[in-house]
């Protein structure tokens, strides 16, 4: 490895790292305002100006420039100072210095620079640019005249986004960051431009003047809004989410979050379920814990357990549904299921229902082959991951399934489950192209599972990935990719039906045909209630959704940010997010709802805290010892090969912004269908 | 004064038919065969040896330049690229070579593409010069029609296609860089460097940039020999080079002169004097509007080439001489300058899309002496802080006018102020 | 005069803009000029073909040369407002393009100007400043449409002008007796051929 001395302290750096990279690695801080390990490199900003010898007399930008062996890095020369102080200046000169209404204040890039390198006074007596701002949808609301014109908006868009809507019109001190039509980005990770943007000019809209970033209360915690399981951080004032911020993490999310991610939140200040309810006479009436808990044991001591069932939802923490699981054992109730799409996939092996090689592994994938899903919209931040595995170059990318723009090239290889038949005979050259690949990768979404025919699609797809040999020690190339955040721990505690159990179709047509009489909802609003006919619904949950409509008592729970939970993302990887604040009123702790039943119920579970709720999860599948990691599951049989329906396969998501309680109460959400909906009526 | 046997743009003026014919009969195109036989590296050689110096701009050794190509063509093409972007203040020799000699530049391009294992070139030429495109166009298609481009250019066996692209209006793509970026359908803004243009340039592919003028002569050389070109001129600053007279001068004009002329003599031989006598000069810019200004007592003596006025802080730059009489508001010509470089900048990198206007401005209240004394400074230290801090060498060229013009007529910048001041009090 | 970077919205509404079939076989030459794939290259000469079509550059034709090259629109608006000769509002059917820069300021461009902008009617004259024209020992130079006219002062632009105003076509180039860039009154050099 070549060497360099920084400052005079001499290491050994990777070949092919920059200046900067070698100065970070040595401890030094470089400031940067275009510079983004993530984007291409610019260079433009001119902040992180270094003298190099050997070089010309003049300073250097350290993020583009390539180390040499010898090479001789200052960052605290004269030189050095006064063109930082410089670029600093010019930085300042058209910035209105208008901090104190700035909702970047406190957390600016140039704020905090300009503690280091700026002047106390401005030597520019001329005025100051005025930039008209700019419309870029219900998100991310423009100050222009804050732009420092770094390009990390634009380099995000059109790189990592994959929209090329975003651009630098004019030029000289006249250019401008614009669509230059006025419009919303075509994006579903629009929000990350704020995130980007290290002043001021971009910020987040729904959460303009809401709040400082030092009263914000900040805490770790897990998507549930899609399977990915994208790490975040919930920032709270009081009981209230503030906003939603993404956490790094290279094997997940990076650092990116989807807006649905990042920008549902304010669904969980409405139709929120803060107190038991009661339906008497037809009506839904207020009550207390006791009256609720009273109405579920009258009606479950007259009944038998093989007439109760009980479903969990997409967003249920492990906690709440291993009680739920053995309440329902407790009951003598085999009905169960976390399945509400209907999914074909059942408990194991678990090979068989994860994403095998993590979301990294697509970065090491040389062919892809998407089955029935639309990643774009089923999980925006893992279709940027395909993305830049395309950009990276060589992989192939083909799709059996829903016709989308995914943000790359895609061969389209048919519409259904023929069409993946076609595939595994060699009918299309694609198969060639998966043979040809080291790292084949089979992504296989709920459009192509949660169907009648699922289980022998499933059975296609494992045929497939053998006859490729995509399964090795180094390399399992069957990947899940689920919609709902529960699904993969739903599946790890064995949440689907037991012995002569139902499923949701069975539980549904039981109670049609009255064969079930009581239905717990934990949560489960993706159903269609007028199918639970005369069932007695008991529902738990956060919103007062389709769910809570339906039922004959309510039982507050809580959202995601109001209580620690264990969730396991579609790559099987077990992480836990953290209490942000409190459910509203009376609401509670959902596994701790189902303590408190099951006491009434006189079938108490044997946990009385989090801890030993987490032992039981244990207990019932090991893998949730390993927090944080992930590996390819146990590979066995699975599948059952039988009859294809020539219907095609559609992607689970009708509407990117409306997939849960959450977001169906989300004003933000709505604004954003409506803004996609102009745009497409304006084309 | 140079003799017109050694004139390299003999039909300067277009006096004369500059379709292929009329070149021919000036010697253009004769036995091109003859030169390329002669081998892609001693051709680079023989360049090497005339100290043929770029054109551009820049002085950088062309021959020189040329070598850095890679000696053997891999997977990615050669690509010459001639940089007929002809913007700089002051300069207006590229057009007359490409309207009235375009062969020379024709046939210096296979010459150059062949040096350099190149079999496709493409002249960049800025779009406000239509006619001179058309011209030139109409040559290049000459040039295919008598088998002298394209497949086995020539007969020596080499295949070589030129093809002209018109630029739309932006100084700033007369940057190497920033013209690899126009040519592949971008906005104009140079790239970091490294990679340099011989590694990675067009399309990624290694590419030269070189000036039209660097271009058109190279055959002549390569005909007459490097001995020859060397012999005109000063050690180092050899050979002939095409001046723009400009201003206050009583006949404005284009003349190819040996390198090292004294600036005088250019001046009153050719352009019939400055305006008034040579006592009424006030100031010569004798490079083009990047380089820093000359006032009368050093423009007295001083010598046309690369050297000698890099030894009097400012440079040959184009070769493009404006001269200033003593009615010029001289404040107001560089401030002049100071919007050209705030129009003309890209915008790309901080110092120079912050600081070009800033000086502007501040240059404009110079002209009115609507500032204070120590501004003065202030403006100095601004352009100190533009220049080397940027991508490109747009902030130097910004910077340096003002520079230069502070360094001489600093006391005119301050009696302007005095004077204003002293006005507002008796008011 | 202040660059355009947003779509402008005081020009005539164009809904849609198609290449002649002239102008459309012009684009495909262009496009053929370089390497296959790299169409986007020619994306200057094509938006020069649209603006010589339409008179100026709406955005229904940088949208149909975005399509035409394989670009996303926001690459071409890039372009188009980078470049100072694309014309993103209509124009008067002579467009003088003054060049005000250093030497043609030292010789006068001034009274130039001012003549120009007298006659500009937005109809048939349009005026627009620009900055050095690359004929600079002509100076001061207008460029009227694609041609130079040289040497000017205000009674030979105005005089320009008003052979404009007739229909006539004035020759281009010096507007004193003179050979293109030689010195006036005789040549230096070059004078044994």
């Amino acid at each position: 490895m070549p060497k360099v001395k920084v400052n005079g302290v001499e290491l050994e750096v990777p070949a092919g790292f920059t200046v900067l990279q070698a100065c970070e690695l040595a401890g030094v801080e470089i400031p940067r305002f275009c510079y983004h390990e993530r984007l291409s490199i610019a260079g433009n900003c001119r902040m992180c100006l270094v003298e190099v010898k050997p070089g010309p007399p003049k300073p250097q930008a350290s993020c583009a420039l390539p180390i040499a062996d010898k090479q001789e890095i200052f960052t605290t020369t004269p030189m050095v100072e006064k063109a930082r102080k410089g670029v600093m200046e010019f930085l300042l000169i058209n910035h209105p210095l208008d901090c104190p209404i700035c909702d970047q204040g406190g957390e600016c890039d140039l704020q905090d620079q300009a503690m280091g390198y700026g002047f106390d006074r401005s030597r520019f007596h001329e005025n100051k640019r005025a930039v008209p701002d700019k419309e870029l949808g219900p998100l991310v609301k423009t100050s222009m005249n804050r732009c420092i014109h770094c390009t990390r908006c634009i380099r995000f868009a059109t790189e990592v986004a994959g929209v090329e809507e975003l651009g630098a019109t004019g030029r000289g001190e006249d250019m401008e960051v614009t669509t230059y039509v006025e419009h919303a980005l075509t994006t579903e990770l629009a929000g990350n431009l704020v995130d980007l943007c290290p002043v001021g000019a971009l910020t987040s809209k729904p959460y303009a003047f809401e709040a400082r970033s030092w009263e914000l209360t900040k805490t770790e915690s897990v998507d549930v809004l899609d399977a990915l399981g994208a790490n975040i951080r919930v920032d709270t004032r009081g009981a209230q989410v503030m906003r939603v911020l993404p956490r790094l993490n290279d094997d997940v999310n990076e650092e990116w979050i989807s807006d649905k991610t990042r920008h549902a939140i304010d669904g969980l200040r409405h139709q929120r379920l803060d107190r038991p309810y009661v339906r008497r006479g037809g009506k839904l009436a207020e009550a207390t814990w006791d009256e609720a808990f009273a109405a579920i044991a009258a009606k479950l001591a007259t009944i038998d357990g093989a007439r109760v069932a009980a479903i969990a939802g997409d967003q249920c923490d492990a906690e709440s549904m291993v009680a739920l699981k053995d309440l329902m054992t407790a009951l003598g109730s085999p009905n169960v299921d976390c399945r509400q799409d209907g999914a074909r996939l059942e408990g194991g092996p678990r090979g068989s229902y994860i994403f095998n090689p993590g979301i990294r592994g697509i970065d090491q994938a040389d062919a892809i082959l998407l089955v029935g899903t639309n990643p774009r919209t089923e999980s925006p931040v893992l279709n940027a991951r395909i993305r830049k595995r395309y950009l990276h170059g060589r992989c192939a990318i083909g799709s059996v399934g829903p016709v989308a723009d995914l943000t790359y090239p895609v061969e389209r290889l048919g519409a259904g489950p023929a069409s993946l038949r076609d595939l595994l005979d060699g009918k299309t050259g694609f198969l060639e192209k998966l043979k040809a690949a080291k790292n084949p990768l089979i992504i296989v979404g709920m459009g192509a599972l949660a169907r009648e025919d699922g289980a022998a699609v499933l059975a296609m797809a494992r045929e497939l990935v053998d006859r490729l040999g995509a399964v090795r020690a180094d390399w399992n190339g069957f990947a899940v990719l689920h919609t709902a955040a529960a699904r993969v721990g739903g599946l790890d505690l064995g949440l689907v039906p037991g012995e002569g159990g139902r499923d949701v179709a069975g539980i549904l047509a039981g109670c049609e045909k009255r064969e079930i009489d009581v239905v717990y909802l934990l949560a489960a609003d993706e159903i269609d209630t007028k199918r639970l006919g005369k069932a007695f619904v008991i529902y738990q949950g956060h919103h007062g959704d389709i769910g809570a409509h339906r039922a004959d008592v309510i039982l507050p729970g809580a959202a995601y940010t109001e209580k620690p939970g264990t969730y396991v993302n579609t790559e099987g990887r077990v992480q836990l997010a953290f209490r942000a604040g409190y459910p509203p009123g009376d609401a509670r702790e959902d596994w701790a709802i189902l303590r408190a039943l099951s006491e009434r119920l006189g079938k108490t579970l044997p946990y009385d805290t989090l801890g030993q709720v987490r032992a039981r999860l244990v207990a019932v599948n090991k893998s949730f010892a390993a927090l944080d990691q992930q590996e390819a599951g146990a590979w066995g049989g699975f599948g059952d090969p039988g009859n294809l329906s020539d219907a095609p396969f559609v992607s689970p998501i009708a509407n990117f912004y409306m997939t849960c309680p959450i977001s169906r109460a989300s004003k933000t959400m709505a604004e954003c269908i409506a803004s996609r909906a102009q745009l497409m009526a304006a084309e | 004064m140079l003799a017109d046997k050694d004139r390299v743009f003999t039909n300067l003026y277009g006096i004369h038919d500059w379709r292929l014919a009329g070149a021919r009969a000036r010697g253009a195109w004769d036995d091109t065969k003859a030169i390329l036989d002669k081998g892609h590296d001693a051709i680079i050689d023989e360049m090497k040896k005339s100290g043929l110096r770029g054109r551009g701009g820049a002085g950088f050794p062309t021959g020189l330049k040329w070598s850095f190509m890679p000696k053997e063509v891999k997977d990615r093409p050669h690509y010459l690229i001639v940089n007929a972007d002809e913007s700089e203040p002051g300069t207006c020799k590229d057009r007359d070579i490409m309207r009235h000699d375009p062969h020379l530049l024709v046939e210096g391009c296979l010459v150059a593409g062949f040096a350099m294992r190149s079999h496709a070139g493409y002249i960049y030429i800025r779009g406000e010069f239509y006619n001179e495109a058309q011209n030139l166009q109409a040559a290049i298609r000459e040039a295919y029609d008598a088998g002298l481009l394209g497949k086995n250019a020539c007969g020596s066996g080499w295949d070589f296609d030129l093809y002209l692209h018109r630029g739309a209006g932006a100084y700033i793509c007369g940057e190497e860089t920033a013209l690899l970026e126009s040519l592949e359908g971008k906005k104009g803004m140079p790239r970091l460097k490294p990679p340099f243009p011989a590694g990675s340039g067009l399309y990624g592919c290694p590419s030269t940039v070189n000036n039209v003028e660097s271009i058109a002569v190279a055959p002549t050389i390569l005909r007459r020999g490097a001995t020859w070109f060397a012999g005109i001129g000063r050690p180092n600053n050899t050979g002939t080079k095409l001046f723009c007279i400009s201003g206050h001068v009583n006949k404005p004009c284009n003349v190819e002169e040996e390198m090292g002329i004294p600036l005088r003599e250019v001046i009153e031989r050719h352009a019939g004097g400055v305006r008034g006598g040579w006592d009424n000069l006030l100031a010569v810019i004798p490079g083009g509007a990047s380089v820093p200004l000359l006032p009368k007592s050093i423009c007295d003596t001083v010598l046309m080439d690369f050297d000698s006025l890099r030894d009097q802080k400012t440079g040959l730059g184009t070769a493009a001489v404006i001269v200033m009489d003593k009615s010029t508001d001289v404040v107001k010509a560089i401030a002049r300058l100071s919007q050209f470089y705030k129009h003309e900048s890209c915008g790309q990198c901080t110092p120079c899309r912050e600081g070009t206007g800033w000086m502007w401005r501040v240059m404009e209240r110079m002209v009115l002496g609507n500032a204070h004394i120590e501004e003065i400074d202030a403006l100095d230290d601004v352009t100190r802080q533009v220049e080397g801090h940027t991508i490109c060498a747009l902030g130097d060229a910004a910077a340096w006018p003002i520079q230069g013009l502070i360094r001489h007529f600093r006391p005119e910048m301050e009696r302007r102020i005095r004077a204003r001041t002293e006005k507002l009090a008796a008011e | 005069m202040s660059m355009i970077t947003a779509d402008p919205k005081d020009v005539p509404h164009v809904e849609h803009f198609a290449f002649t079939p002239d102008n459309l076989a012009k684009a495909q030459v262009l496009m053929a000029n370089y390497p296959p794939g790299r169409q986007a290259s020619a994306v200057i000469g094509v938006l020069d073909l649209a603006q010589r079509q339409q008179g100026w550059l709406p955005r229904a034709a940088m949208v149909e040369v975005a399509k035409l090259l394989e670009m996303a629109p926001i690459r071409v608006y890039e372009i188009a407002t980078f470049y100072t000769m694309f014309q993103l509002k209509p124009r008067g059917k002579y467009l003088l393009q003054v060049c005000t820069t250093t030497p043609c300021w030292l010789r006068g461009s001034d009274a130039v100007m001012k003549a120009c902008q007298h006659a500009a009617d937005g109809e048939t004259f349009s005026v627009q400043e620009v900055e050095c024209l690359g004929a600079c020992v002509n100076a001061p130079v207008v460029q009227i449409n694609d041609d130079f006219y040289e040497d000017l002062d205000e009674a030979s632009i105005n005089k320009v002008l008003d052979a404009f105003r007739r229909g006539e076509s004035p020759k281009a180039g010096p507007q004193v007796d003179r050979q293109t860039s030689a010195p006036q009154g005789g040549l230096t050099t070059l004078r044994s051929e």
